[in-house]
């Protein structure tokens, strides 16, 4: 193990360790932990400038008041609408293209898969023209339909690397003596590969609900109206309306916060392997 | 696997022989198509938008290479790059970051595992909420800055209304979740180095530094580079911390190629000009893509 374990160093070292451990945390997390006081901190700390010390009162009615005032609770369901038909739609193309990728010889297959891989890392301004033409041309320009199509198609480049990747590690003996059995390729996907990759979608899904939830740029190419707005761009441009309520924005940045962080806590061992996937070979 | 079984799932040699040529491409089919569509075309499409003048209404009218001459004419095009060269370069500051991170996180001691989720933290949230952040910590009324600054009598500064200043505050506001991923990366890096190795370096009396440099990162090149990779990349498409945190602005100052791009085609309604700009940003990066594909289509012919 490297560095050599604490426990193994002199008393003092040890002492120091764990107290500099809680004290780095802290330093680290510290612009975050403002904003989440600040999002039940009053009017009133905020006009006093109190803006980073214990709150005087705690007014959890500000996320009330988000509810309430604002379109929040629209742009957090529309950030919904647009995510989980996303996640499912590039997950589903990814698992049939990654297959195929992995398992199957045929003409031109490295270089598709380069396609997907390379297709992923492009910037974003390359598509922004052709896409928003694309969309308003097809009608579907300001609307929930616009993103989830959109996010799907991108999101099939990193999905396809990933279950390319994955599948590739299956053995090939359970397929080949399926085939010798007489089973249909679609069948031996539907009935094999399928049920194997599981915990590669559920680590695939974790991930892309986080990039597609946290998205921006597309949510200002693809859509305008508040109702078909996901939160990110919503909470930005109500930052325009509020310019003095950081109680009220804090409220909206904790809330846009929450799902992408609950999901990684409670998923955390999947959301680690799909990201380091890779980290440990080469 | 009862189905599997099933007589009536036999499929007949020839016919075999064919599905078995014929369903890579059926399973490849919708993933290819909706990537083309929506992917591949749309860059060869800004490619030729890129030689016209168009507003996004009437008729394109075609200029050859009108946009790149006057591309290079403008001082915000070379202020976008200037800043895109700034944030390349100080976001590689991410792996040294988070490789020391990862180091002082790697010992097993009661609650490390909740340290460690709770430092990867920032990479979760979305660049608005960081940026967001951000713009706060350096708020020169009452931001966290200033209150620490003037701790030591400094300040107070305006960080993202001062133009020398306004790019590197908000390239350190990009340095906290990718700092974050790093980590991670090492962090598991870390739990694969071999143990033997280290025994055996550290019995030849390699110690610290040394032991890290000749025997620990060697074996972290494969974390290194996907590192490396995605923040590149991440550098070169930094477009949403930008946005929300200053709009390019002071005065253009933290302009960078994608938010450039943004304002022409969207705001000037320059739609030939923004696919020109466009255009650099990816040819710069095919750059990387390239180095990347080709190393990965070299070690895909080499496992073969």
């Amino acid at each position: 193990m490297f560095p050599r374990p604490i426990q193994k160093a002199s008393p003092f070292a040890n002492v120091s360790y764990r107290i500099a451990l809680p004290i780095a945390l802290i330093v680290w997390l510290l612009p975050m932990a403002s904003v989440m006081l600040t999002s039940v901190r009053s009017i009133e700390d905020i006009n006093r400038g109190n803006y980073w010390g214990w709150p005087s009162s705690w007014e959890f009615a500000n996320y009330l008041v988000i509810f309430d005032a604002t379109p929040m609770a629209q742009f957090f369901l529309n950030s919904l609408i647009i995510t989980l038909p996303a996640v499912v739609g590039s997950v589903a193309l990814a698992s049939l293209a990654g297959y195929a990728l992995a398992k199957y010889k045929f003409l031109g297959n490295i270089w598709i898969f380069a396609i997907f891989v390379g297709g992923n890392f492009v910037p974003f301004q390359i598509l922004m023209i052709p896409v928003r033409d694309m969309a308003l041309w097809t009608g579907v320009y300001d609307t929930h339909m616009a993103l989830i199509l959109f996010h799907v198609a991108f999101q099939t480049g990193f999905c396809t690397l990933f279950m390319r990747n994955f599948i590739s590690g299956l053995p090939n003996a359970l397929i080949e003596s399926a085939r010798v059995e007489g089973v249909s390729e679609y069948k031996i996907f539907w009935y094999i590969v399928l049920p194997l990759v599981r915990p590669a979608l559920a680590a695939l899904a974790v991930l892309i609900f986080t990039f597609v939830w946290n998205d921006y740029f597309w949510s200002l190419i693809l859509v305008q109206s508040d109702s078909v707005k996901p939160i990110t761009a919503g909470i930005s441009a109500l930052r325009g309306q509020w310019l003095a309520s950081w109680q009220l924005i804090s409220a909206g940045a904790v809330l846009a916060a929450l799902p992408p962080v609950a999901m990684f806590f409670l998923l955390q061992k999947h959301f680690i392997a799909g990201l380091t996937l890779g980290a440990t070979k080469g | 696997m009862a189905v599997v079984q099933s007589a009536s799932t036999y499929v007949p040699a020839r016919s075999r022989w064919s599905q078995q040529r014929i369903a890579p491409w059926v399973f490849v089919a919708p993933g290819l198509l909706f990537f083309t569509v929506y992917v591949i075309y749309p860059i060869g499409q800004s490619f030729l938008i890129g030689f016209s003048d168009w507003d996004g209404f009437s008729d394109p009218v075609r200029i050859g290479l009108g946009n790149y001459a006057e591309l290079f004419d403008d001082d915000r095009f070379w202020t976008a790059i200037w800043n895109n060269v700034l944030w390349l370069v100080l976001f590689l500051l991410a792996l040294p970051i988070g490789l020391a991170i990862a180091l002082f996180l790697n010992q097993n001691v009661f609650g490390i595992r909740l340290i460690k989720s709770l430092f990867f933290f920032p990479f979760v949230i979305s660049q608005v909420v960081v940026g967001l952040v951000f713009a706060w910590f350096y708020d020169p009324n009452n931001g966290l800055l200033n209150e620490v600054l003037a701790l030591f009598s400094l300040g107070p500064t305006a960080i993202l209304s001062d133009e020398n200043a306004v790019t590197y505050g908000i390239i350190a506001a990009g340095l906290w979740p990718q700092v974050a991923y790093c980590m991670i990366l090492y962090l598991t890096g870390l739990n694969s180095v071999d143990p033997e190795q280290i025994e055996a370096a550290r019995l030849d009396g390699a110690r610290g530094l040394k032991l890290l440099w000749f025997v620990v990162l060697p074996q972290l090149r494969p974390a290194t580079f996907i590192a490396l990779v995605v923040t590149m990349i991440g550098a070169l498409r930094s477009f949403d911390l930008v946005q929300v945190m200053t709009d390019g602005g002071p005065f253009g100052q933290s302009l960078v190629l994608g938010l450039f791009m943004y304002h022409s085609a969207l705001f000037e309604y320059r739609m030939g000009y923004g696919a020109a700009i466009a255009t650099m940003l990816f040819l710069i990066m095919s750059v990387f893509i390239a180095y990347f594909l080709w190393r990965m289509v070299r070690t895909e012919r080499a496992a073969n």
